[in-house]
């Protein structure tokens, strides 16, 4: 098996750190995992976005053309990636902020309302547990076991009173994303 | 027990040199290397192992700190990406010509100039074709991946103190910043005074006893001393030749086409030759490990099998040269790759194999051959 994922978004989304959560989850499943990350000298604001990959074999290219998976988390991202999902791929997205939705019909598209329900709990910083989560719903490459495993590896030790907090994003992500259909370029 | 991690290629550098028993790095902070200095000074390792770690005014002063340092025979690395080693490399020079053994980093940014901070191979012909002054040459390690970054650590002090020279670690930007699984070897103990003085009393700086002093300099004024100096040098770059070569072969066994690509361009290579072999073209790759020495016999030997040869490199065409030097016009060797920071998709690269080598055969070359003669 092999997963090659593009994540794309703003800088300050938690679009590097989602990455890093789930090749630390591949490596919990001894998985090979690469991360590969390609953002602009801004801190925050700028666009940023990571291609992680995850094989049960040795990984030859870290970067790549085309994905099984695009993550698409802002307009700009969606742009960009849209045509780099491989027919057959996924996409999954964030309306928020989108003002041209996806139209190809030769992938899975899904939805996502990520910021929404990020607001909803409480917590802007669980958003992208929460994209994580519906992500791994549309394909459970790694064990939700796994995942808070990789969490807890990539969390500072400070940080762990947080990891019920994750959890139930990425459990919220799995309950809420929906497919969504397209014909003819139009929503249906 | 090795330990298992998810790391930052520049992070896995820096933590092996920790656990190499390296005495002291020395360096100064840019992007794409940052990271490496950074992590340094985040672990303390004047705490773990009395390993000195300085940020020097200047790259200037880190590559002379260097100097110093491996003057009195102690282990010592220092690190910086494209504009950074530009300016260290009158040290480096010197270093060469005074025969002291340290390990450079070199996490290559598009050139030239300040260029970008994104990665780029352009430093191939200052890494491998001198850089600074003089008849010298660096032993040059290539990684290509995150577990390279920290295993040639090692690999490269122990070069520099075999040959008592200048090991330089041609990395760049993807493979200083991507993050993969890496297994690190276990803590080395540094070496102790008592233990250096019995090793390297011949010629370092060790504080003098009864032994003639050890005079550490790169200068001779006299022009037959100099030479002397010189041909025991080049005599050291015949013996890396013979005895310190490295590269892989991937699926050459049966191939007609050939990549020559090293670092990260020899990853996305591997992407291409495995489209490439979906598509039913038989192509090859070879991965020099160490660009100098240069794997010449090899591509000379692979000419006589494949039709063709594509160097590609995240350059305007510099390893090339090397690559058409080594088959003797065999065979075309072509180049391709990008540049100012954009990386070459694997899709393009086999794209370019159809275009300049398989669709051209082998007319191309000759028309390049007789222009020259002429």
């Amino acid at each position: 098996m092999t997963e090659e994922i593009i994540i794309a978004g703003f800088g300050g989304q938690g679009v590097l750190s989602m990455g890093k959560i789930l090749a630390y989850s591949g490596i919990m499943q001894d998985q090979e995992v690469s991360w590969m990350p390609s953002y602009g000298p801004e801190m925050r604001g700028g666009t940023a976005n990571v291609t992680v990959i995850l094989s049960d074999d040795r990984i030859s290219s870290p970067y790549l053309k085309l994905y099984d998976s695009a993550i698409v988390l802002n307009q700009q991202s969606m742009d960009k990636f849209e045509e780099s999902v491989k027919p057959g791929g996924i996409l999954l997205y964030d309306p928020n902020g989108i003002s041209h939705h996806p139209s190809r019909t030769d992938i899975s598209v899904y939805q996502i309302e990520g910021n929404k329900l990020a607001s909803e709990m409480g917590n802007k910083k669980i958003f992208n547990m929460i994209i994580l989560g519906a992500f791994l719903k549309i394909k459970p490459i790694v064990k939700l076991d796994n995942v808070i495993e990789g969490l807890k590896k990539s969390l500072p030790e400070r940080y762990h009173h947080l990891l019920p907090i994750n959890e139930e994003a990425i459990t919220m992500g799995m309950n809420k994303v929906i497919p969504i259909k397209i014909e003819n370029g139009i929503f249906v | 027990m090795a330990e298992l991690k998810l790391m930052k290629g520049n992070e896995a550098l820096a933590e092996a040199a920790i656990r190499v028993g390296a005495d002291a790095y020395f360096g100064y902070p840019i992007t794409p290397q940052s990271e490496v200095i950074e992590y340094l000074m985040a672990q303390r390792p004047e705490e773990r192992t009395g390993m000195v770690v300085l940020q020097a005014e200047s790259e200037i002063a880190a590559i002379n700190m260097v100097y110093g340092a491996a003057s009195s025979g102690k282990r010592v690395l220092t690190s910086s990406s494209s504009p950074g080693m530009s300016l260290k490399l009158e040290g480096i020079s010197y270093l060469a010509g005074a025969e002291l053994p340290a390990v450079i980093v070199n996490v290559v940014r598009a050139g030239p100039g300040l260029g970008t901070i994104q990665p780029a191979q352009g430093d191939y012909f200052q890494a491998v074709k001198g850089g600074g002054h003089g008849d010298y040459k660096l032993y040059v390690l290539a990684p290509a991946s995150v577990q390279e970054m920290s295993d040639f650590i090692e690999e490269a002090f122990d070069i520099a103190y075999k040959y008592r020279a200048p090991v330089l670690i041609l990395s760049d930007g993807l493979i200083g910043q991507m993050m993969e699984k890496v297994f690190l070897k276990d803590q080395q103990k540094r070496m102790t005074n008592e233990e250096l003085i019995k090793k390297y009393d011949g010629w370092a700086t060790t504080g003098k006893t009864n032994r003639d002093r050890n005079i550490v300099t790169s200068l001779d004024l006299q022009p037959d001393k100099m030479e002397i100096k010189v041909n025991k040098l080049i005599k050291k770059y015949a013996q890396m030749e013979r005895e310190d070569l490295r590269y892989e072969s991937i699926n050459c066994e049966d191939a007609e086409y050939l990549f020559v690509a090293y670092g990260s361009s020899a990853r996305i290579a591997q992407k291409a030759m495995e489209l490439g072999r979906d598509k039913g073209i038989k192509v090859g790759l070879l991965r020099p490990i160490t660009l100098f020495p240069f794997p010449k016999q090899q591509l000379f030997d692979l000419a006589d099998q494949v039709k063709g040869i594509l160097s590609v490199e995240l350059s305007a065409g510099q390893m090339v040269e090397d690559v058409r030097l080594s088959v003797e016009h065999k065979v075309p060797v072509e180049h391709f790759g990008r540049t100012g920071g954009i990386i070459h998709t694997p899709e393009e690269i086999i794209e370019a194999l159809e275009e300049k080598i398989i669709k051209n055969g082998s007319v191309r070359h000759h028309k390049t051959r007789e222009s020259s003669i002429l």
